[in-house]
């Protein structure tokens, strides 16, 4: 996929507000492959551990026997984090304020990994 | 008595509609045949969803079957038609000191003495917890349930249950689990739709979310972690952190809207807090 089309699968998650930041990221090494993201936020740092997460979560389900994983969400104190994966082992990943629409972001996160395929 | 249970079981088979099954359903309860009591509640309510009375009745049935995550349900359900239920608050503040939660029984209680001022039961149990007697207030409460079935060979068992950490919350045995941070389950259980136990290998995966999550937080300035939700093709799972070391978590099938599921893992994870301080 080309760069303007990764940029514009980002560009579904970030326009739902309370979105402050969005990254495509490899689910196998936690390597960033592209992002929007605000100033200040360490995205390979939290590319990594959302990479890593994903792992042991994904492998989790597996062995609970609940199957693939197609959505998570930490929820923390200030604010939340998003995760959809794409069939291409891509992490669609989004950061959000606490009062974001999970539901809403939820979809435009899927519609992202359909996306970038 | 019996005599009376036949009388009342005449007059709803001759009229199924009447609301003769809430006194059949109670009398049946009171007397220990809780099947046969969560028969009628459960039919009386599919005829009267909306009568407050018909969701307190199944909310006792399922109460004495120590269903206490489905009785809460449907307290609350009551109290949402008719606030100010006295069965409903009684019921909540029931619970409410069962999972330890003193403020919220109290805060019951007290709703319920607005609603009957001259009820000498709740203005004992309202004077002990207002002076910090919960546990007496508890037992003021509890002596309005009717005494408790005989024992079955199951419930002979009760006493066992009661000291595992999820004892009376549902899926006890198949849908939650608590683990320590280095992924050795430490109370509950998981079976995958097989039937077979997976708590080993899935808290074995499980080991160092927590501080994965707690990390990930904080290099996003998002605060502390309060909880990790995730959607599967065939079921849900929420984790969460009763304490600092342990990870609980819930897994249900896909029925379970995940916002629902979150109310669980926090019931269940009041549960593992409470019974993780026991064992310190």
């Amino acid at each position: 996929m080309s760069a303007g089309g990764l940029a514009g699968a980002l560009d579904l998650v970030t326009r739902v507000r309370g979105v402050r930041g969005a990254m495509l990221v490899s689910a196998a090494d936690g390597i960033v492959v592209a992002d929007q993201l605000m100033e200040g936020i360490k995205g390979t740092a939290v590319a990594a551990l959302a990479g890593s997460l994903a792992g042991r979560l994904g492998r989790a389900m597996s062995a609970a026997g609940v199957g693939d994983t197609l959505f998570w969400h930490l929820q923390c104190s200030g604010g939340a984090l998003l995760v959809v994966p794409a069939a291409s082992g891509i992490l669609v990943v989004a950061v959000a304020e606490p009062e974001v629409n999970v539901g809403l972001a939820r979809l435009e996160l899927m519609r992202a990994a359909q996306a970038v395929g | 008595m019996p005599d009376d249970i036949k009388a009342l079981s005449a007059q709803l088979a001759q009229d199924p509609a009447s609301l003769v099954f809430l006194r059949l359903g109670e009398l049946l309860r009171q007397r220990g045949q809780l099947d046969a009591a969560h028969r009628v509640a459960l039919t009386g309510l599919e005829r009267h969803p909306h009568l407050a009375d018909a969701h307190d009745l199944y909310a006792r049935v399922l109460a004495d079957k120590r269903d206490y995550e489905r009785a809460f349900d449907e307290w609350d359900m009551a109290l949402r038609i008719a606030p100010g239920h006295l069965g409903a608050l009684k019921g909540l503040a029931f619970l409410y000191f069962k999972v330890g939660d003193v403020a919220q029984a109290r805060a019951h209680l007290e709703a319920a003495l607005r609603a009957a001022p001259d009820d000498p039961s709740l203005v004992q149990a309202v004077t002990l917890v207002r002076g910090g007697q919960a546990a007496a207030a508890a037992s003021e409460l509890a002596k309005e349930r009717t005494p408790p079935p005989p024992l079955t060979p199951a419930a002979a068992h009760a006493p066992l249950e009661e000291s595992r950490v999820f004892a009376g919350l549902e899926g006890a045995q198949e849908g939650l689990l608590l683990l320590d941070a280095s992924g050795r389950v430490l109370g509950g259980a998981l079976r995958d739709p097989g039937g077979h136990d997976v708590s080993e290998p899935v808290a074995a995966y499980l080991a160092g979310v927590s501080q994965e999550a707690g990390r990930s937080a904080k290099l996003l300035g998002l605060g502390t972690w309060t909880g990790l939700s995730a959607e599967g093709r065939q079921g849900h799972v929420h984790l969460a952190q009763p304490t600092r070391d342990a990870l609980l978590l819930v897994v249900r099938d896909r029925s379970v809207p995940m916002g629902r599921l979150a109310i669980i893992a926090q019931r269940a994870a009041q549960a593992a807090h409470r019974w993780l301080e026991q064992q310190a």
